[in-house]
């Protein structure tokens, strides 16, 4: 599902976020990724959701190299993945529903369809009922539900979060990575990006670890031959 | 995608973008203005011209030229030069006054008959009354015209009626000009104008775009509504340039009417017809969409998602 093999990554201010770094994410796994602010984490993610592109080595999503991936078909592949910020990225000027209905608008989903959709990503997060409001009238947990309805309601295979807890109270970090494991349990791959090591602990999932955009330990896997020989 | 659900797409995009104008309507107005006035300033030189070249067409194609042959020439070469006049394209019509009948019409409608009884032989040359086509009255046609008979060796003076005709007609070839380029210029204008509006309208909209792109939303898709916003702008501007020339037609038809009548005529002051509407319209339509298009092209790309 993701494999990044050897990916460093240079920012253009010279800042080296990631020196080396191998290991491969299975379908349908739940990984947690942790480590200090500015460990590297954030990166990891952008490198998946392509925000960037690395500076050396190769990130395979979904089979595909996202290096050779043409500006074109970017827009489609992100499709694929369902993203969850720490400060939501919402519009502020639209209602939920809006918010939420966006990826099935940008895939010319019918709005019968859409409609049916989103009314079940925000059952999911608990929020049916709150369509009409706008975010800013939400409470923080509750605009962070909305930013998970919005990443899943058009069923990506592949959900990263980046530290999706971080503004929230340990009740409902638990309840919010409760969601993101129910997920898991339908099949889709979920990579959170945290530095609460309670709820790692809690959860007992596989924990890639990065110190100094370095991996630390045992990624828990190694890599398929196919990427390593390559 | 379906036909049905792309146009359902467009439509939303459309429909978006009309919502948006009409949620700042001072602004949208002002811009609506300005385009407005770009587009109405050409269409009413138009009209100026065309108006002018229908006031004036009778008096046009009245430009008779004469051709005063010498003398000595014979009447019967008059017929044959009369002939020779006939063949040219530019010429509709040729008439040959000769001496006799000259002095018969100054006889009878001059006054000094008696007078002309006194001489023993006519003193009046055969005359040629050429009447050109409409295509060739024009300042440059007519002269052509002059110096094709002044060539003749039988011509003793070739004589353009109404030189004023021909210089009206010369001030309405300039201002043919100056039309092509004021509309060349403020269409240009429109598009600046457009563009303008619609880079200040993606700037505010900078964090919705990065979204857009963040869940997967196409550059074309994100383009959209700002092209739509673009061509409701340029087709707004043309409607309202239709409406503000309505009215200034409303507002000169009496006097225009009443300047005619001095002149003894009864021409009517015209509008724009439906063809000019249609251009106007169009015109519009394109600079709206051609603008949109230019400032979405330049500043959508440079938007990219930052987490």
């Amino acid at each position: 599902m993701i494999v990044f093999d050897r990916v460093s990554k240079r920012y253009a201010n010279g800042r080296e976020a990631l020196t080396n770094v191998s290991f491969s994410i299975h379908n349908g796994e739940m990984v947690f990724l942790t480590g200090r602010s500015g460990a590297g984490k954030s990166t990891v993610l952008k490198l998946i959701a392509l925000l960037e592109r690395p500076t050396r080595g190769a990130v395979l999503v979904q089979g595909r190299n996202t290096q050779s991936l043409k500006a074109r078909h970017i827009a489609a592949f992100r499709r694929g993945i369902g993203v969850v910020f720490q400060d939501h990225k919402l519009l502020a000027d639209r209602p939920v529903y809006d918010n939420v209905a966006l990826p099935l608008a940008v895939a010319a989903t019918p709005l019968k369809e859409i409609d049916k959709r989103v009314r079940a990503a925000l059952d999911q997060v608990g929020l049916l009922g709150k369509e009409r409001a706008l975010p800013l009238e939400l409470s923080v947990g509750e605009q962070q539900r909305v930013g998970i309805a919005r990443a899943v309601v058009s069923k990506p295979p592949l959900l990263i979060a980046d530290e999706p807890t971080g503004n929230l109270d340990p009740d409902l970090s638990l309840e919010v990575m409760r969601l993101f494991r129910r997920f898991q349990d339908v099949g889709v791959t979920v990579v959170v990006a945290t530095h609460d090591l309670h709820i790692v602990r809690e959860f007992g999932e596989r924990v890639i670890t990065l110190e100094n955009g370095a991996l630390q330990g045992d990624p828990g896997d190694t890599l398929p031959s196919v990427v390593a020989t390559r | 995608m379906s036909v049905g659900v792309a146009s359902g797409r467009h439509l939303q995009a459309l429909l978006g973008s009309l919502g948006r104008l009409i949620r700042s309507p001072l602004a949208s107005f002002l811009t609506l203005l300005v385009i407005a006035l770009a587009l109405a300033l050409p269409a009413a030189l138009k009209l100026f011209v065309t108006n002018a070249q229908a006031a004036t067409g009778n008096f046009a194609s009245a430009v008779d030229v004469s051709v005063y042959l010498k003398t000595d020439v014979p009447l019967a070469k008059a017929q044959q030069l009369t002939q020779a006049a006939q063949q040219r394209p530019d010429v509709a019509t040729v008439t040959l006054i000769s001496a006799d009948k000259g002095l018969e019409d100054f006889r009878t409608y001059s006054g000094f008959g008696d007078a002309l009884a006194a001489l023993k032989e006519n003193p009046l040359p055969h005359v040629l009354h050429v009447r050109p086509r409409a295509a060739a009255s024009s300042a440059a046609g007519l002269d052509s015209l002059r110096r094709y008979f002044a060539a003749w060796p039988e011509v003793d003076l070739v004589q353009v009626d109404s030189e004023w005709v021909m210089r009206f007609n010369a001030i309405l070839e300039v201002l043919q000009r100056l039309l092509i380029i004021a509309a060349v210029l403020l269409g240009i204008g429109v598009l600046a104008i457009i563009g303008n509006t619609i880079r200040l309208e993606i700037q505010a909209r900078r964090a919705e775009i990065e979204v857009t792109k963040l869940v997967g939303g196409s550059n074309a898709f994100v383009r959209r509504p700002f092209l739509y916003t673009g061509v409701l702008y340029g087709l707004g501007g043309a409607l309202l340039a239709w409406g503000i020339l309505t009215v200034v037609v409303l507002v000169l038809r009496d006097s225009v009417a009443t300047l005619a009548r001095l002149y003894g005529s009864r021409y009517l002051l015209e509008g724009l017809t439906p063809d000019d509407i249609g251009v106007l319209l169009g015109v519009g339509l394109v600079l709206g969409w051609l603008g949109a298009w230019i400032a979405a092209a330049r500043h959508l790309r440079s938007i990219e998602p930052r987490a």
